[in-house]
């Protein structure tokens, strides 16, 4: 696992995901997405990270994609709402949010270029046993905390998205 | 994995997460910050994919778990309020949600 081979997923993930979020059609923001989810998905594999892959496909890219799926359909996606969409993420209204952006990501560079990673070296790749071991080992704490997370946001779209009247 | 083949995938994670908050900042249209928040969740656990390459141990690829974990619970809750928030208000856009009412 020498590291570079995901380099070009890590690139593909960047461009979809800088697309993703210019795009004035929201199904084409979505799809972007998950084109981006899917490249960093290819990037886990080259790492050597098989689990963590698969559950890219199966849960970013397959699950959460198709809640927005649902979700989109609910918007306004005529040509006049598309093109006012457009108008509104002119370079004036992208100026400030990419300073904000750039200014978070200055540090989050220099921080990365000041890592040496410690002592690190060609480890092969770590198949889904060893991560099973470790979550249903010492992590076992954390994984029921994860449970009652999702049990509680479960609860909580079950019980927002009930049908009725609507309390005001 | 080498030093520097590990320094420039963080340094993508940090350009994905990055992009993520341009987006979130950029748009208001609710539907699409999520898109943008989701993107920052994935380059968070992007990070710690690579870091446990790195290192190689299995913590990396554990704390993906847990992080998709979160990512699934805020969008099931975000896409419900949003359909719901929509309905009230009539409108798609974050702008809208302006007043708190009990």
């Amino acid at each position: 696992m020498t590291g570079w081979a995901a380099l070009p997923f890590a690139g593909a993930a960047l461009a979809a995901a800088a697309l993703a979020v210019t795009r004035a059609n929201a199904v084409h923001a979505v799809l972007w997405m998950l084109a981006a989810l899917l490249a960093l998905a290819g990037a886990f594999l080259a790492l050597g990270a098989p689990f963590a892959g698969g559950l890219q496909i199966l849960v970013q890219a397959g699950a959460i994609v198709v809640l927005f799926a649902f979700a989109v359909t609910v918007l306004d996606l005529s040509a006049e709402a598309v093109a006012r969409e457009r108008a509104r993420i002119g370079w004036r209204e992208a100026a400030p949010a990419g300073v904000a952006a750039l200014a978070v990501l200055a540090p989050l560079t220099v921080a990365a270029v000041s890592l040496d990673g410690g002592a690190g070296g060609d480890v092969g790749p770590i198949g889904p046993a060893a991560v099973g071991r470790l979550l249903f080992g010492p992590w076992m704490l954390a994984v029921e905390l994860a449970s009652l997370l999702l049990l509680a946001a479960l609860i909580a779209a079950r019980h927002l998205g009930r049908r009725g009247e609507a309390r005001r | 994995m080498s030093g520097a083949a590990f320094v420039t995938l963080i340094a993508a994670s940090s350009g994905l997460f990055a992009i993520g908050l341009f987006g979130l900042l950029l748009r208001r249209t609710v539907i699409l910050q999520l898109v943008s928040l989701e993107l920052m969740l994935a380059a968070g656990g992007f990070a710690f994919v690579v870091a446990g390459a790195r290192h190689g141990g299995a913590e990396g690829q554990g704390m993906f778990v847990l992080v998709l974990t979160v990512a699934a619970a805020e969008a099931a809750v975000a896409l419900v309020l949003f359909l719901r928030l929509r309905a009230l208000a009539d409108s798609a856009d974050s702008d809208a949600f302006d007043r708190l009412r009990g």
